[in-house]
């Protein structure tokens, strides 16, 4: 069968009519400082908590959305691939795990994709969503990521990754472990074409993922306090018998390694890539009108924010 | 004496009657009937034991602290061996060895993760558990062989990349992914032999080839079977469960189309006869150079980049 050959999925979220784990009502906990933030005031503030500051994880259509102009971007087709082809079973069956995080999620697998305009800039968008199975890269995902890369090559315009992973699905096995390789083609697909690669490393990123795509951007920018890595913290206290330092493979030391290029809060994110991306594609600056837009620290236009349409 | 696994021990009664027999009879008496009847009693459990390894037991198998390692595979394959050292940037990670040599007379650079026989040596060598500068040795080694044309042969033997504080602070998940996209950029063939363990993404990194090889009781997988144990089941010790769940032989990653070959192993295991395995391995790599030897840079990219885009894609499911 040919790869490319796309299938249009039924859209699980329009039939079961899915929502969201989190009731717009509710009240959210930092994770960090235990302070409690209303769910709206945290929407409102690009799910940053207000007092701290802590990057709370973004559902990835809320991402997109945060991303391209007026909010509107067109999904990418994702093609289909084999589920669970080793019919694999742990505690659990890995077909009742993915069932499981298809509902909570309203997304067929880790990574959704959308293509549109950044400040009039095309670009293409892809997002991991770690709330679906750890964001674990799997073949749909790989896929996914590859599609996405080659959208971009045929639309002749940069990429952008928003990652999020526990790394590869061990319930793939070895075809997991083989999206590594295969993603990493993707890149070469981008680079080849002479487009611009962004990485946007968010809270948490490690294992098969880093090793592989999300290390190789042109560019890599970091959300403040989030997790990058390849062995996870606990993996490495495991294996040593040691208590890691305090910050140890969070963004801002990774920036001080020299693994990523900058660390960015998430209400500059987005204009710092409209900014990165266009003297990358040698396009003229914003208008200081539009350009001052984004400058602000606090106040993204709310449009970008508003509840997500499920579609 | 061979160190014997823990699913050997009939092996090693039926074996060890043999020595005491022999020791007693002393050297001058010809081999007694009960001799000969042992041994090919021996010789039988063995065969039949071997050729129904489970996932688990093929495990142990590649662990086996006696398996030919990389060090022997470029003593037994490579002349005019030349070592070489250090990424140019940090230091030399004795994890991964490499050096230029000829294979069967023709130049080649050969690269491979190392264990170690012995305490001393699994130490220097990291249990073959290799940091960020050896994956950007693997990397200025690859380059060095890709600017002069020459074949280049790895040999996988891992655990996994080390996970240390250390490896982490100088980049190990960006040094495998750099050395995984260079195996798929170089223009000269490459042919990767996984002689033991594959452990996730310190393995790949070097195996990113053109041909991938495996010897028959090797492993090669996404995670350790602990790893996964603990990980999917709570349970290390639910370890033989993960090795069956996660199709990490030779023989399943050959019908999920992994690998392209899978290199026969003498009857008991690589261990039992190091340098037959070496030999066979030999021919093995032989084939699968002489197969890439006509195509040009582009066509070697164009194949491995085919190769793997096409894993996955003939699935059911």
């Amino acid at each position: 069968m040919n790869w490319i050959k796309n299938f249009v999925r039924p859209k699980i979220r329009g039939l079961l009519g899915a929502k969201r784990e989190v009731p717009e009502n509710m009240w959210i906990k930092d994770p960090e400082t235990g302070q409690m933030v209303f769910y709206r005031d945290l929407e409102a503030n690009q799910f940053v908590v207000p007092g701290s500051g802590y990057h709370m994880r973004m559902a990835p259509d809320i991402r997109l959305k945060s991303m391209f102009d007026d909010a509107t971007y067109q999904t990418i087709t994702l093609p289909q691939v084999a589920v669970d082809p080793l019919k694999f079973r742990d505690e659990r069956r890995y077909l009742d795990r993915l069932k499981e995080s298809k509902q909570k999620t309203g997304q067929d697998d880790a990574v959704l994709a959308g293509s549109g305009t950044l400040d009039g800039l095309q670009v293409v968008i892809a997002v991991q969503d770690f709330a679906f199975m750890g964001g674990s890269l799997g073949m749909a995902a790989g896929e996914a990521i590859i599609v996405a890369m080659r959208t971009a090559v045929q639309k002749r315009c940069p990429f952008v990754l928003f990652a999020s992973s526990g790394g590869a699905r061990m319930q793939e096995g070895i075809l997991s472990l083989m999206q590594m390789p295969r993603t990493t083609l993707g890149v070469r697909e981008l680079r080849a074409a002479g487009l611009p690669y962004v990485v946007v490393l968010t809270h948490p990123t490690t294992g098969g993922v880093t090793a592989s795509y999300a290390m190789l951007g042109d560019i890599h920018i970091a959300e403040p306090g989030a997790l990058i890595g390849f062995a996870g913290p606990r993996v490495i206290e495991q294996t040593l018998g040691v208590k890691l330092p305090e910050g140890f493979q969070r963004a801002e030391y990774l920036e001080e390694h020299g693994m990523v290029d900058m660390v960015v809060h998430r209400h500059q994110l987005r204009g710092t890539l409209s900014r990165i991306l266009r003297i990358l594609t040698k396009e003229p600056p914003l208008p200081p009108l539009e350009k001052a837009e984004d400058s602000g620290d606090k106040s993204e236009e709310p449009a970008a924010l508003a509840p997500a349409e499920t579609d | 004496m061979h160190s014997y696994l823990d699913f050997e021990t009939s092996i090693a009664e039926l074996e060890g009657k043999i020595a005491e027999l022999k020791a007693l009879a002393g050297g001058s008496v010809p081999i007694s009937d009960e001799v000969k009847g042992l041994e090919k009693k021996a010789a039988k459990s063995l065969a039949d034991l071997y050729v129904n390894l489970s996932p688990w037991q093929k495990a142990q198998v590649a662990r086996h602290p006696d398996r030919p390692h990389t060090i022997d595979y470029l003593q037994g394959l490579i002349t005019e061996f030349s070592p070489l050292s250090g990424d140019r940037k940090f230091g030399n990670d004795q994890a991964i060895i490499g050096g230029l040599g000829r294979f069967r007379d023709s130049p080649v650079m050969a690269i491979g993760l190392e264990k170690g026989h012995d305490t001393q040596s699994r130490l220097k060598h990291n249990f073959g558990m290799a940091r960020p500068e050896g994956y950007r040795k693997a990397v200025r080694l690859m380059e060095l062989a890709d600017r002069f044309g020459l074949p280049v042969v790895s040999f996988i033997d891992t655990a996994g990349a080390y996970p240390g504080i250390e490896a982490e602070e100088r980049g190990q998940a960006e040094a495998i992914a750099r050395s995984t996209d260079c195996c798929l950029g170089l223009g000269v063939p490459l042919v990767a032999v996984i002689i033991g363990e594959g452990g996730s993404g310190g393995a790949i990194a070097l195996a990113a080839a053109n041909s991938v090889l495996m010897l028959e009781h090797a492993i090669y997988s996404v995670i350790s079977p602990e790893g996964a144990a603990s990980i999917l089941w709570h349970d290390a010790g639910r370890a033989k469960d993960a090795a069956s769940a996660m199709r990490i032989t030779a023989q399943d990653l050959k019908r999920l189309g992994i690998i392209d070959d899978i290199v026969p192993e003498p009857v008991g295991g690589a261990h039992r006869g190091p340098s037959e395995t070496v030999a066979a391995t030999g021919d093995a790599i032989a084939r699968a150079l002489n197969s890439l030897r006509e195509l040009a840079p582009d066509a070697l990219r164009a194949h491995r980049r085919d190769k793997f885009l096409a894993i996955g894609s003939s699935l059911p499911g």
